[in-house]
C-alpha cells in the first residue's frame, strides 16, 4: 500500500468561541470535514472522554463541546494533513463568531 | 382477536383490511409492519427524508435572500441532521430490527437523541433539542402526506382507522375502496360520522386508542350497528359475521315486503313514518325502507362538509335536489342547528364555557341575520319544487319564534319584490327540545303549523345530563317520567290546537317506545331509515286501544326502570323477536 494513504495526523485544539460547538459551528465543521477524503475523528479530552465521527453532525453536537473544551482531531487518509490543518484553523478562528 | 366498543355513528357491517392513518400532531403510536413490508417502510422513510431536505433547502434559499445568509443558515443544521447517517442509520435499523413503522422508528430515535441533548450541562446546547423535534416533525409530516397520497390511490378495499379523520384526509380518499371508518375519538357530529353517513358506509367512533392497537393490514370487522370494532377476528367471529350478513339480507327482504304497507294499527288508526336525513341522496334509502317523507332534514351538514360557508345557491341546489327525489312527499327542512360542537367551537375566537347553553342553533342564526336569510331565501325559493316545510330548532321563548318568523316574512317580501316564486303558505313549525318550549306548548301551538319533539336535546335539558360524558351518560333515559310527561303534554296541546306533532329524536326509532308514543297520540314518527320497518311492524301488530292502555299505565309509574321493564314486556308480547 502507498504510504501516503495510511497517513494519520492528529492535533489538539481548544474550543474558543463563547457558545461552544453548537448547531451552526458543528455544521460548519462537518461541512468542512466532508470535503476531505480522509476520515476525521474528534475526541474530547478530559474527565469523560468521548469521541465522534467528524463528518456526523449528530455525533459532533452530542459531544457537547463548550467553550474551553480540549479536543483531539485525528484524520486518516491521503489528505489527512490538510484536513487537520483546516479544521483546527476553523475552531481556532472561533467559527467566525464574535 | 380483540373487541372494542365505541359509538355507532353510521350503520352497516363490513369485514375488511385496516389502513391506519397517523395523526401528525400526536405522539406516534408503536405500530408493527409485516416482515415483508419492512423494506417498503425503509423506502418510505428515505422518500420522506429526501423530501424534507428539498423543502429545507428551498426554505434556506428564500430565507437567506430575504433576511440574510446568517439566518438562512439555521436550516443548514436541520439539513445536516437529515443527511447524517448517524441519525438516519439508527432509524432504518429500528424499522428493520423492530419491524415498526417509519414514523415510530423516527420518533424513537429522535427521542433518544433528544434525551442526550436534554442531559447536557450547557443550556444553549440543550436548547438544540428543539431542532431535533423540528426535524422530526417535518419528516412525520411528509410520512403522513404519503399516507394521504396513498388514500387517493387504493388498489383494494380497506377500512380506515384514524385518530380522527380530518376534512383534508376525507377529501383525498378513494371512495370506491374505502368501506368503513373507525376512530379513536369523535361523536355523532364528528366529521368522520358525517362523511360515513354521506358515503353510506359503516363507522364507529370513540373507540379509545385503536390507532395504537390496529396495525395496517390487519383484518377487522366494523359493526356500525352495534358500535363494535373487532380486531383480527378469529374463525368463529368471522363465521358469525358472515352469517349475520346473510341473516341481514334475509331480514331486508322480509322488511322490503313491509315497505309498501301502510303504518296502520289493527283497528285502523294510521300514523306517518318518516325518515331523518342529512344529505339529499339518503332519500333513496329512506324510501326503500318505507318512509313516507322526510320528517327532519338536518341542513347543518351543508356547513360541516365544507370549509367555507355555503352560498344561497348551495342551499337552494340541495333543497331542490331533495324535493325532486321525494316526488311530492313532504320534506321538513330544519334551519341551521349548529353550535355546541367542536366545529363551531373551533371557529370561535373565544370558546364558550357552556356551549350547550350557549350561542347555538336558532340563537346563532338570530345573531347572524345575513347568514340566516341566505338559508331562508333558499328554502323559500325551493318551496315551489315540492312539499317543503320549514322548521326552526331550539326555540326556547316566544320572542325567538316571533323574531325568526319576522325574518322569514322579510325574506318573503324581498322575493316578492324580485318576482321570485315561492310558496307563501309553506307550513312553519318548530322543534320542541327545550323544557320551556315543552311547558308552553299551548302558547306556541297558536303560532306554528307543527311541532317536532327533539327528544335527544329535550332529555339532555330536562335531566341535565350530557350523554357524551361517560360518567353521567347512564342518567340519560327517554323513559324518565319527567320526560314522558313533557312529551305527553306537547302531543296533547298539539291535538287541542290542531297542530301536528312529530317526534324526530332517536326515541321515535326505538321499538321500545313505539307503543307508548302511539298511545299518547303521536301522529308522525321520524327516525333514521333503517328503523322504519321494525317500528312499522309493531304499529301494524297492535291496536290503538291497546296502545292507549299502555301509555296510561306507563304514566302511572314513577321510575324509568318500571317504565322500561313494562314496555319491554308489552312489546315482546306483540313481536317476541324484537329484543
Amino acid at each position: 500500500m502507498h504510504p501516503q494513504t495510511m497517513a494519520s495526523v492528529s492535533r489538539e485544539v481548544v474550543i474558543a468561541n463563547r457558545l461552544g460547538l453548537h448547531a451552526r459551528p458543528a455544521m460548519q465543521f462537518v461541512d468542512l470535514a466532508n470535503r476531505f477524503r480522509s476520515s476525521v475523528r474528534v475526541e474530547t479530552l478530559g474527565d469523560k472522554p468521548q469521541q465522534a465521527d467528524g463528518k456526523s453532525v449528530m455525533q459532533m453536537i452530542v459531544l457537547a463541546a463548550v467553550e474551553g473544551t480540549r479536543l483531539r482531531l485525528t484524520a486518516e487518509g491521503d489528505d489527512a494533513e490538510e484536513a487537520v490543518a483546516k479544521l483546527a484553523e476553523l475552531i481556532e478562528s472561533k467559527f467566525g463568531e464574535e | 382477536m380483540e373487541i372494542k366498543k365505541g359509538i355507532p355513528v353510521s350503520p352497516g357491517v363490513v369485514i375488511s383490511t385496516a389502513l391506519v392513518l397517523d395523526a401528525e400532531d400526536l405522539a406516534v403510536p408503536k405500530r408493527h409492519v409485516e416482515p415483508s413490508a419492512v423494506e417498503a417502510e425503509v423506502a418510505r422513510l428515505r422518500d420522506a427524508v429526501s423530501a424534507a431536505i428539498r423543502d429545507l433547502s428551498a426554505l434556506r434559499s428564500s430565507v437567506s435572500s430575504q433576511y440574510g445568509k446568517e439566518i438562512g443558515s439555521i436550516f443548514d443544521f436541520h439539513i445536516g441532521v437529515l443527511a447524517d447517517p448517524s441519525f438516519i442509520g439508527p432509524i432504518e435499523a429500528e424499522i428493520r430490527q423492530q419491524q415498526v413503522t417509519a414514523a415510530y422508528a423516527l420518533s424513537t430515535v429522535a427521542r433518544r437523541f433528544a434525551g442526550q441533548f436534554l442531559g447536557m450541562q450547557d443550556k444553549y446546547l440543550a436548547e438544540r433539542v428543539k431542532d431535533i423535534y423540528d426535524v422530526e416533525r417535518r419528516v412525520l409530516h411528509n410520512l403522513a402526506g404519503q399516507e394521504q397520497e396513498s388514500l387517493a390511490h387504493l388498489e383494494s378495499d380497506v377500512v380506515v382507522i384514524a385518530h380522527d379523520l380530518l376534512p383534508s384526509q376525507t377529501a383525498a380518499l378513494d371512495r370506491r375502496h374505502v368501506k368503513g371508518f373507525a376512530t379513536d375519538v369523535g361523536g355523532r357530529t364528528s366529521h368522520t360520522a358525517i362523511v360515513a353517513r354521506a358515503l353510506g358506509i359503516p363507522a364507529v367512533v370513540g373507540l379509545g386508542n385503536i390507532t395504537a392497537e390496529v396495525s395496517g393490514g390487519d383484518t377487522v370487522i366494523i359493526d356500525g350497528d352495534r358500535g363494535l370494532l373487532i380486531i383480527k377476528p378469529d374463525a368463529e367471529q368471522l363465521a358469525e359475521y358472515q352469517e349475520f350478513e346473510r341473516k341481514r339480507e334475509r331480514l331486508e327482504i322480509e322488511l322490503a315486503r313491509l315497505r309498501d304497507e301502510p303504518a296502520v294499527t289493527l283497528d285502523g288508526h294510521a300514523v306517518s313514518l318518516q325518515a331523518n336525513i342529512e344529505f339529499p341522496h339518503e332519500i333513496e334509502d329512506a324510501l326503500k325502507h318505507g318512509a313516507e317523507g322526510i320528517g327532519l332534514y338536518r341542513t347543518e351538514f351543508l356547513y360541516l362538509t365544507s370549509e367555507k360557508e355555503p352560498s344561497e345557491e348551495d342551499h337552494y341546489r340541495a333543497y331542490v335536489d331533495a324535493l325532486q327525489r321525494l316526488e311530492g312527499r313532504p320534506l321538513v327542512i330544519r334551519t341551521l342547528d349548529l353550535g355546541a360542537d367542536k366545529f363551531t367551537q373551533a371557529r370561535q375566537t373565544t370558546p364558550e364555557r357552556n356551549p350547550f347553553l350557549g350561542d347555538r342553533s336558532i340563537r346563532m342564526c338570530l345573531h347572524d341575520i345575513p347568514m340566516f336569510k341566505r338559508q331562508l331565501r333558499a328554502i323559500m325559493r325551493a318551496s315551489v319544487a315540492g312539499d317543503a316545510r320549514l322548521m326552526f330548532p331550539m326555540i326556547s321563548t316566544l320572542m325567538e319564534l316571533r323574531q325568526a318568523k319576522m325574518i322569514l316574512k322579510d325574506v318573503c317580501e324581498e322575493l316578492e319584490d324580485e318576482g321570485v316564486p315561492f310558496r307563501a303558505d309553506i307550513p312553519v313549525g318548530m322543534m320542541i327540545e327545550v323544557p320551556s318550549a315543552a311547558l308552553m306548548a299551548n302558547n306556541f301551538a297558536k303560532e306554528v303549523n307543527f311541532f317536532s319533539i327533539g327528544t335527544n336535546d329535550l332529555i339532555q335539558y330536562t335531566l341535565a345530563v350530557d350523554r357524551t360524558n361517560e360518567k353521567v351518560a347512564g342518567l340519560f333515559c327517554p323513559a324518565h317520567p319527567a320526560v314522558l310527561m313533557l312529551i305527553r303534554d306537547v302531543i296533547r296541546h298539539g291535538q287541542r290546537n290542531n297542530v301536528s306533532v312529530s317526534v324526530c329524536g332517536e326515541m321515535a326509532g326505538e321499538p321500545l317506545y313505539t307503543l307508548l308514543l302511539l298511545g299518547m297520540g303521536l301522529a308522525v314518527f321520524s327516525m333514521s331509515a333503517p328503523d322504519v320497518p321494525e317500528v312499522k311492524k309493531i304499529i301494524r301488530s297492535t291496536t290503538m286501544a291497546h296502545a292507549r292502555q299502555v301509555s296510561r299505565k306507563v304514566m302511572s309509574f314513577d321510575s324509568e326502570r318500571q317504565v322500561m321493564h313494562y314496555l319491554r314486556e308489552e312489546t315482546r308480547k306483540i313481536i317476541p323477536e324484537v329484543f
